[in-house]
């Protein structure tokens, strides 16, 4: 081992926390134990038994559900006589009328391609490891875009607008809400659900050795 | 290192950290060797872009409440109704309780968050000893809250792809829902280029000053 080696690895031993830099020794928390930064309190390390193989199974029903999303009915209305029937795609495009493409264009990304674009790069990322293989190359990559992408993912923003929509609407006429509305309704459900298992510095750990051939639990 | 509850940080030790993955690498590093993601001890940039996407937010947000967010086309009378307007309106016809949840929505919470984004920005380019705990919160609601004022377009988009019903009743989009959206999202990369690192180094100064003070 050359020296430039032996440091790389003396710093493996030690991380730093992102929000405030505080330096820490790198020792993993138990399962369902949490490593706290004593200066800004943000979480460092929550591990949970068993989360990789349920991120990949989220990550996969939100590609399912996003695909049938976008073929089946969203929302019909109806008043006197008159009816009108939207998917998500006119939702989305609902701009295209008054010059605004661009702003067609931004929503159709935020709630449709950003989620699907994350799920797919998490099961990209992640999926070898559940067969006990070494990850892809770019898996690292793969897993820091979807988290860089984190924020931007605005599909359960678009649910309580649909919602808020509705309210407005109740009134002026009756509405019907489709199957596309359910599925959008419980795929929020499952990004919360996603965001709460998926630990950053635990998967980070978990491709680290699957790289190095070690078995991860 | 007296109030802060810790040994050290990466930066004092020659360090720097990653901000994806939380491994260090000594200074020299450019490039995070385990996830591939720039390296900057202090993004000494920082600070300039968040007040330049802080700035655009801002102008995009005075046309997103001048202008309509909605027109709505009554049999053949066309009615614009301002962010603003529209809460007035609820409140002239009773609503009172929604006419709150869109004013906050859409006016004092977009508010606040320039406010909030200001004050951190001013309190690390003027060394201010406010409170680092009460600051981090600050920052992290309006990380977490800056998204959500995306809604407001969701609903304009949603009820104009609903509301077209031929002659009696649709609704289009106003111009105001473009800036208002550009506004949001101005604010967000705002909030994201801003280095929270910069809030935790004033006090690391502050104690360096006082140990220097009280050498013997």
């Amino acid at each position: 081992m050359s020296i430039k080696d032996e440091q790389t690895a003396a710093l493996a031993d030690l991380i730093a926390c992102p929000t405030c830099d505080a330096l820490y020794q790198n020792v993993e928390p138990q399962f369902q134990q949490r490593a706290v930064c004593t200066r800004c309190h943000t979480v460092l390390s929550a591990p949970i038994k068993g989360s990789v193989a349920r991120i990949v199974a989220l990550a996969i029903a939100v590609v399912v559900f996003l695909i049938a999303a976008v073929f089946l009915p969203f929302l019909r209305i109806e008043a006197n006589g008159f009816k009108n029937a939207s998917s998500i795609f006119d939702a989305a495009f609902s701009f295209s009328a008054a010059h605004l493409v661009v702003l067609s264009i931004a929503v159709l990304i935020l709630i449709l391609f950003i989620p699907m674009a994350r799920a797919a790069l998490l099961i990209f990322a992640l999926s070898p490891l559940l067969l006990q293989r070494p990850p892809f190359r770019g898996a690292y990559l793969a897993f820091r875009w979807s988290e860089d992408l984190r924020p931007w993912s605005m599909a359960e923003i678009f649910v309580l607008g649909v919602g808020v929509a509705l309210v407005k609407i109740v009134d002026l006429a009756r509405v019907e809400v489709g199957a596309a509305f359910w599925l959008f309704s419980i795929l929020v459900v499952f990004n919360v659900f996603q965001d709460t298992l998926l630990c950053r510095s635990s998967v980070w750990r978990a491709l680290d050795r699957a790289r190095n051939g070690v078995r991860n639990d | 290192m007296i109030d802060s509850g810790i040994e050290t940080t990466a930066r004092q030790q020659g360090l720097v950290a990653c901000t994806h993955c939380s491994r260090v690498w000594p200074t020299a590093a450019t490039q995070c060797q385990r996830c591939g993601a720039k390296l900057t001890s202090r993004d000494a940039r920082s600070l300039s872009r968040v007040w330049a996407w802080w700035m655009l937010g801002l102008i995009c947000y005075i046309p997103a409440n001048i202008y309509p967010m909605l027109e709505t086309k009554l049999l053949f009378k066309v009615s614009g109704g301002t962010i603003v307007g529209g809460a007035v309106e609820l409140f002239a016809h009773g609503a009172v309780a929604v006419a709150l949840v869109i004013l906050l929505a859409s006016v004092a919470i977009p508010l606040a968050k320039f406010g909030a984004i200001a004050y951190l920005a001013l309190s690390v380019q003027q060394g201010w000893q406010s409170n680092q705990h009460r600051r981090m919160q600050i920052y992290e609601v309006v990380e977490f809250v800056g998204r959500w004022s995306m809604i407001d377009v969701f609903v304009v988009a949603v009820l104009s792809s609903l509301v077209q019903l031929g002659s009696v009743v649709s609704i289009s989009p106003g111009p105001a829902s473009l800036t208002f959206a550009l506004s949001v999202v101005c604010t967000m990369l705002a909030a994201r280029s801003f280095d929270s690192r910069l809030i935790w180094d004033s006090i690391a100064k502050h104690d360096t000053n006082r140990d220097q003070v009280f050498k013997p």
